[in-house]
């Protein structure tokens, strides 16, 4: 049984489709990842897997019940850290997790779980005076509270500096260990890549691709490519003279896709020939990122939202 | 299914940050006490002379009771209001909430010249911290009309009897007001930023994640803001009392509205922070509905002082309702207007409650 299916998922704010009839399931034990920029829909799709939000159409199924509908009964079974986790602000973490466990009716070893979350050096530290990666790593240890089948992250580290953000991804993986299901929203390109079996791209709504990032780089990408510095007469005199498929960016960047090896004597060659000049001469693969930018026309700043990227050229 | 044990864990973590905020704990219990200290000194301080009201019933001046009246007033402790002969002494004392009162009976002055006793009354409020000085002074001067009578036994003796508790000093009505006013304002202004500022964090979402209720959760909030109103009502009366000798009974009748009062309140916090759509206009909202409930309802002067039309406005106020049942209880030892309010707020409370639970959304559509 999969840990969630998802079918056909619609909802609307107004004249707004926020989530625009997406398919998608997520395994037992995976580390599935909605990637996406800021009002991609992610954060409405988590909120209608957990249960807070109300869909509009489609079926959902989590843990084989309609989220909406199971209330508590469901919850009791989940592990959710909501975007921009936030408790109160005079609670230590000891007395935070004491409170969640009180309200589920469990006992926990409250030391134990912060140990988990590496946060056991914070435990008489108010929640106001805790830093942003200690922050969410008591989210982490409240979503644990309640020892859950299935965790849900909703983008648990926006906002953070790379050190505490590989922090988080070691809790993240630790979990993973333990075989829980994770269902984890990021706008962090390297983060789905580090942590995702599988990656769902998400764009106005919809889904863009799914699959493990290699899938979606296979699927998508444009395989391997030379790439070089020149200029728009050099790349001219390659299509002219070649059957290569060439194109050059704004920076003068020229690419060649490679399709076989020979591919890239042929170029080499051409190169050579034309008596042009040229420099910095390398091969690269797609990335995960190269792929994104490819679907969605878009690269995704640091904070989440869209950074638009130039390309003058054709091809490659 | 209600919890209790949710409910008071939710109680335990919010009255744990509750305590450990300062600025909470000084407008709850600390800033009420300053205002009774400011509102006490200000309106029951004795710098000038002490204000008594003569009535003499004697004839008047020249004669020994006109000069026994110059007396009082040359001591300077005292300084006399006469009252017309025609008027019932001590139902003017009480109409006046007058705190002392010197009655010269008729035949006075012939009674000291003939060397006949006769008795100068003293009335006052035993409840009053002046009552004392306006007795010493009154027998001083009996003392040196009496020793002007060389040679003879004291002509002139007092009697004193007490105004009627009916007569009631400021401070009887402050203490009352400000308990009135920390049950309005702690949940109210608490509730109000709490609410809208959880909204706006999403807390309250992440909290619809665990069993909680809402109700359990608003529930923990009553809970807390009636064990802060009990600690404030026993603070400010013991302040009132040993400080002002204010008047006021300590009594357990108060409880229904340490406990409707809070009911009320916090529920009326919820409400405005849930219908508004920030945390900028919840306050502003808040304290639109505070500020006037807060001084037309009876917490610094009481409502009957007010002109007609403010009153009318202060009874649909349920702070109204609170601090006339706090007053009847406290100081009339009215039950039956007690009852009468406490079923006006808790009426009013039950609605409110339904209204917050209701509109108050855990989850989004």
């Amino acid at each position: 049984m999969s840990a969630i299916e998802v079918s056909a998922l619609q909802k609307s704010y107004g004249q707004l489709r926020a989530v625009d009839e997406i398919s998608f399931s997520v395994n037992q034990g995976e580390v599935f990842s909605l990637l996406g920029p800021n009002g991609a829909g992610k954060t409405t799709t988590i909120e209608i897997l957990e249960g807070i939000r109300q869909r509009d159409g489609g079926n959902v199924r989590v843990l084989g019940v309609d989220p909406w509908t199971s209330g508590y009964a469901l919850h009791k079974k989940l592990g959710i850290i909501p975007q921009g986790f936030t408790f109160f602000p005079k609670a230590k973490p000891k007395e935070a997790i004491q409170y969640y466990a009180d309200l589920f009716g469990v006992t926990v070893d409250s030391s134990e779980i912060l140990r988990k979350v590496v946060l056991d050096d914070a435990v008489n530290t108010y929640f106001e005076d805790l830093s942003g990666g200690q922050k969410q790593k008591v989210g982490l240890a409240l979503s644990l509270v309640n020892n859950p089948e299935m965790l849900f992250l909703d983008e648990p580290t926006t906002g953070l500096d790379p050190q505490a953000r590989r922090a988080v991804w070691e809790v993240i993986r630790e979990l993973k260990k333990e075989g829980r299901s994770i269902m984890l929203t990021t706008h962090y390109l390297e983060e789905a890549e580090v942590l995702a079996d599988r990656v769902a791209i998400m764009n106005k709504g919809k889904i863009a691709a799914i699959g493990t990032p290699a899938e979606i780089i296979a699927q998508h990408g444009s395989g391997e490519r030379l790439e070089f510095r020149g200029d728009q007469k050099l790349a001219d005199y390659l299509r002219e003279h070649t059957n290569l498929d060439v194109g050059l960016d704004g920076n003068n960047l020229v690419r060649v896709r490679i399709g076989e090896k020979h591919d890239i004597l042929v170029a080499l060659e051409s190169m050579e020939r034309s008596g042009l000049d040229w420099a910095d001469l390398k091969t690269r693969k797609d990335s995960l990122e190269d792929v994104f930018i490819k679907l969605v026309g878009f690269a995704i700043e640091e904070g989440g939202g869209i950074k638009q990227i130039g390309n003058s050229g054709r091809g490659a | 299914m209600a919890s209790l044990k949710r409910t008071l864990s939710d109680l335990k973590i919010f009255s744990r940050g509750y305590l450990r905020n300062k600025i909470g704990l000084f407008f709850s219990l600390v800033f009420p006490i300053i205002l009774i200290l400011l509102f006490g000194s200000i309106f029951s301080g004795s710098s000038g002379p002490i204000q008594v009201y003569v009535q003499n019933q004697d004839s008047p001046s020249p004669s020994p009771s006109g000069g026994f009246v110059t007396a009082l007033n040359s001591t300077n402790v005292v300084r006399t209001v006469l009252v017309d002969n025609s008027t019932n002494f001590s139902q003017y004392l009480l109409s006046h909430s007058a705190t002392a009162g010197v009655l010269i009976p008729k035949g006075f002055s012939a009674s000291y010249i003939l060397k006949k006793p006769v008795n100068v009354t003293i009335y006052t409020n035993p409840a009053d911290t002046s009552s004392g000085i306006v007795v010493a002074t009154v027998n001083e001067v009996v003392n040196a009309f009496n020793l002007n009578r060389t040679g003879s036994t004291p002509v002139i003796g007092t009697q004193c009897l007490p105004i009627a508790s009916q007569s009631y000093k400021y401070i009887d009505f402050l203490v009352p007001g400000l308990i009135g006013f920390t049950v309005l304002t702690s949940p109210m202004f608490s509730l109000v930023n709490i609410s809208s500022e959880y909204k706006k964090t999403k807390l309250f979402k992440q909290l619809s994640l665990t069993p909680l209720t809402k109700g359990e959760w608003l529930t923990s909030k009553i809970i807390w803001y009636t064990l802060l109103s009990i600690i404030s009502y026993l603070l400010m009366t013991f302040v009132g009392i040993t400080l002002f000798g204010a008047h006021v009974g300590i009594t357990p009748l108060v409880l229904p509205f340490l406990v409707i009062g809070p009911l009320f309140f916090v529920s009326l916090g919820m409400l405005v922070g849930t219908l508004t759509k920030s945390v900028e206009s919840a306050a502003v909202v808040g304290n639109l509905i505070t500020f006037p409930m807060m001084f037309l309802s009876g917490t610094f002067f009481p409502v009957n002082t007010m002109p007609q039309y403010l009153q009318n406005v202060a009874h649909v106020l349920p702070l109204f309702y609170v601090i006339d049942g706090l007053n009847q209880v406290m100081i009339f030892n009215n039950t039956s207007q007690m009852l009468y309010d406490a079923a006006i707020v808790l009426a009013g409370a039950i609605i409110v409650f339904v209204l917050a639970v209701g509109l108050f959304k855990w989850r989004e559509d």
